[in-house]
């Protein structure tokens, strides 16, 4: 710490109170990393405010003293994205975690940004309603980290993911001030500044109380699945369901390594140990539109040489399909004792050929890729299992995640489809964008924050922030 | 002046143009290399730009010292049906692209008020959503990426072409209802729908209130339509409101949540309609929002549709309304005094409602601005967006006009 952190602390727990800085080595080791195994930094400092007050505040004190800031939800993060350089201050919003109203005539729901995803669809169940973002993690993760990523999950195939969900948002600036975008409604005030903010990767500000609306719960839900002898087929089956016009609420895939991983684990879930891939189809709405809809997508799954589709009939065999899907990744675990779940997405019909080279990949490095992931969207999450201890093995891990990454640019697609670009990809970032637009994100990003405080050196690499600014207006 | 800047432009960019209509240099750049060239020449010289698209929703009537007309940027790009996605560039026309596109059995859930010959940069730029919005929400979620041309003739690409990507920052969001300030939408990336196999229109005439808590019904039970749409009797020319309640999927599916929608409606004895009549009442609604020269839209939820309506044509006369019954949003066309709208923004800032000017010639937009009242901290960082995508301030898009809300 600097020869002003004395000073700093003091001032820190003057707003929040001792026991909420953290200090010591052990304490802010904690806040090391996040769910990104490869990378690590230990902050400075970590204060936990309580109250948007207390955000306010303690964002207003480091603005004075410039000193960088990274505020933090659950710490689940796949991409390096909370992560604090040791010169820089933490802000975990995890005491900020209250539900502050459910309108359930509206549908509208208003919370702080630490309530875990989960929760708010619990507290909304008694009304019909549910919070329909549902990434993997949803039990941990926080809603205001959500938003920081603009984060998806299974059911983002037919509900969008959370950018489409955020209406309004209370949030505070690096400098301080405090701003009030969008609306109840969901009509802006002006120019879509909630858009903006949302999948800003905590670099625009910190949302203080975010408005999100709330969906009904279907009245029919059927979960679907169908096992496949070929990977090729599935991802085949996936492209002709989506372009029928029947909009699953979710459509997933779990390759062979992934299912043994799932059946060996506490997680099983009956899938079948011998097929290639599973697809896990979720239909719902009204009773007569799954009911229709089932039709179709039972007769393309037998079409692309599904060998059995199996129907969860009843809540808990839904649930139990379900939690094969969303504890995959914790399955793993089983396989090697770390794991970095990449993320990539790319034109649906080129799913077939992406899985193809991902295993050719996996033989070329040495690695074991298991994929699991969001196929109606061509949401890839190839999962390189490997042990950190061995740094040849993270160099060949590096390797081969910069090589899918390459070859799902080369399909048309992107780097990122709800991970976030963060530590991890940042040196992705010019080879799907110009040096034009890159820095076009950097003066947006100092339109928030003209200090750069916020979450410094994330999303876009530094240099391409250094060649261009605004006119005289800016 | 006139001769002096098409001459210019000639000579530096080899770009050839016009007087316009209304007697204003005019250029259609055919390429997105000549409207940013165009653009960072305008820059340069301290040129007002205004851009034209079909020239009904954003009237080109703008003082500008050269009209951009995004005629010839029209070319539809590319269509892939099995990813559901298109390319087009921003002065496609809707029905252009609408033909394209069900040629390939797909749609995109675009289906504004107004001409079915506005461009696309212009129903993105104005975020004129129509009441399919219902089922697939605002444009913003029909758009993967864009590219603009700044205003000083830089070339911007955001978003791809992937239904899922958070690669860098959503700089598209501000280009739809951003009317043209953040910069002229030369491309855009559309996600594409599978055409329904089968279709109903179910409406139903009377009363708003009756009405209204009868969307509501259907939406409370459910009901999977498509829109939920109340139509004012000026915008529909009948002596009562409609309800217009679209339903699309496979026939048994439509068949059976039809009669459902009948049911739980059956006070309101609903007709049934399908193919050319159905489109021929769409198309009634679509065309009756130009019947005045201002369009007005209100941030209003569900349940404050009647009341809201009744404020509105109390403050600025009647005029034709329509309101997403079920996902909440009202849109006013008629003829307003300026002031009569401001006095209604402030009525309606105090209640968390926006009013946004959305079609308006230059002599209203320039009294009104297109929002006007904004909330807490927003008018300045809104400035300092601008200034990113038009540094020297030279497209005329009066986003809001200080000290007047």
């Amino acid at each position: 710490m600097g020869a002003t952190a004395p000073e700093l602390v003091a001032g820190l727990a003057a707003i929040v109170g001792t026991r909420w800085v953290k200090v010591r080595d052990a304490e802010r080791r904690t806040y090391e990393g996040d769910g990104l195994p490869t990378h690590a930094s230990v902050p400075m400092l970590v204060v936990l405010p309580g109250s948007k007050e207390e955000v306010i505040a303690v964002v207003r004190l480091l603005a004075t003293r410039q000193v960088p800031w990274v505020a933090r939800g659950a710490g689940t993060g796949l991409s390096g994205g909370a992560l604090a350089d040791p010169n820089a201050v933490l802000i975990p919003l995890t005491r900020l975690n209250r539900i502050l109203s459910i309108d359930p005539v509206d549908r509208r729901a208003v919370i702080e940004p630490g309530v875990v995803n989960a929760k708010l669809s619990e507290a909304a169940a008694p009304y019909g309603l549910l919070y329909a973002p549902d990434p993997s993690s949803q039990t941990a993760c926080t809603i205001g980290g959500n938003v920081a990523e603009n984060a998806g999950g299974p059911h983002c195939l037919k509900y969008g993911a959370t950018t489409s969900h955020v209406v309004a948002l209370e949030v505070v600036l690096a400098d301080g001030t405090v701003a009030t975008l969008g609306s109840r409604q969901g009509e802006p005030w002006g120019p879509d500044l909630v858009g903006l903010f949302v999948g800003s990767e905590g670099m625009f500000g910190i949302a203080l109380e975010i408005t999100v609306r709330l969906e009904a719960i279907p009245a029919a839900i059927r979960t679907l699945l169908a096992d496949f002898t070929s990977v090729r087929a599935a991802t085949e089956a996936v492209g002709t369901i989506i372009e029928s016009g029947v909009v699953p609420a979710a459509l997933e895939l779990l390759d062979q390594a992934c299912i043994k991983a799932v059946e060996a684990s506490i997680y099983a879930a009956g899938y079948p140990t011998d097929a290639a891939a599973v697809l896990l189809v979720e239909l719902d709405g009204t009773e007569s539109g799954v009911r229709a809809d089932s039709v179709v997508v039972e007769a393309l799954l037998h079409r692309f040489g599904a060998r059995t589709v199996r129907s969860a009939e009843t809540p808990d065999a839904r649930a139990k399909l379900w939690q094969g899907r969303k504890k995959a990744f914790g399955a793993m675990g089983r396989i090697a004792p770390d794991l970095v779940v990449q993320d990539a997405v790319v034109p649906r019909t080129a799913l077939p050929d992406l899985l193809d080279t991902i295993t050719a990949l996996g033989r070329q490095y040495g690695l074991t890729i298991a994929n699991v992931f969001h196929a109606g969207d061509g949401n890839l999450h190839p999962n390189i299992c490997y042990d950190h201890r061995d740094p040849e093995l993270r160099e060949r891990v590096e390797a081969a995640s910069a090589a899918i990454m390459k070859a799902c640019i080369a399909a048309g697609g992107s780097i990122t489809g709800e991970h976030g670009v963060g530590s991890d990809k940042i040196d992705y970032m010019p080879l799907i964008f110009d040096p034009t637009t890159l820095a076009t994100m950097c003066a947006v990003r100092r339109a928030f924050d003209p200090t750069e405080s916020a979450n410094p050196g994330k999303v876009v690499p530094i240099h391409y922030c250094r060649e261009w600014r605004p006119g005289p207006l800016g | 002046m006139t001769p002096g800047i098409l001459g210019r432009i000639k000579a530096t960019l080899g770009l050839t143009g016009s007087e316009g209509p209304d007697g204003r240099p005019r250029i259609s750049p055919d390429s997105i290399d000549g409207l940013a060239a165009a653009l960072g020449l305008a820059n340069e010289q301290g040129w007002k730009v205004r851009i034209e698209g079909a020239r009904t929703w954003m009237p080109a009537d703008a003082p500008a010292d050269l009209a951009l007309s995004t005629e010839r940027l029209n070319r539809i790009l590319s269509v892939a049906p099995s990813d559901l996605v298109a390319s087009v560039q921003g002065g496609a026309t809707r029905r252009a692209v609408a033909e394209r596109l069900a040629a390939h059995r797909t749609w995109v859930a675009i289906d504004p008020p107004g001409s079915p010959d506005r461009t696309l940069g212009s129903i993105l730029a104005t975020g004129t959503a129509g009441a399919v919005r219902h089922r697939f929400g605002p444009l913003r979620d029909q758009v993967l990426g864009t590219t603009v041309v700044t205003g000083d003739g830089r070339i911007v690409r955001a978003g791809g072409i992937v239904v899922k990507n958070v690669a860098g920052f959503d700089l598209s969001k501000v280009q739809i209802g951003g009317f043209g300030a953040f910069g002229i939408i030369a491309e855009t990336n559309l996600r594409l729908r599978a055409l329904p196999a089968a279709h109903r229109t179910l409406l139903a005439i009377g009363d708003l209130d009756p009405l209204a808590n009868a969307a509501r019904a259907l939406v409370d039970a459910g009901v999977d339509a498509v829109t939920v749409e109340l139509v004012s009797p000026a915008a529909t020319g009948s002596l009562g409101w409609w309800l217009l309640v679209d339903i699309a999927g496979t026939e048994e599916g439509v068949l059976a949540e039809a009669e459902r929608a009948r049911r739980i409606g059956a006070d309101l004895a609903f007709e049934v309609l399908s193919g050319p009549a159905a489109a021929a009442f769409q198309s009634a609604v679509a065309e009756a929002a130009l019947d005045g020269p201002v369009t007005i839209r209100l941030g209003v939820l569900p349940q404050s549709i009647p009341e809201v309506a009744d404020l509105v044509v109390e403050h600025l006369g009647p005029g034709r309304l329509s309101a997403s019954a079920g996902r909440g949003g009202l849109r006013w066309t008629g003829h307003p005094l300026p002031d009569a709208l401001i006095t209604l923004r402030h009525q309606l800032a105090a209640r968390e409602i926006p009013v946004t000017v959305e079609r308006a010639p230059w002599s209203f937009r320039a009294k009104t601005g297109h929002f006007g009242a904004f909330r807490e901290g927003v008018r300045p960082l809104s400035d300092r967006v601008r200034a990113v995508f038009d540094p020297t301030g030279i497209l005329m898009a009066p986003l809001d006009v200080p000290g007047n809300a």
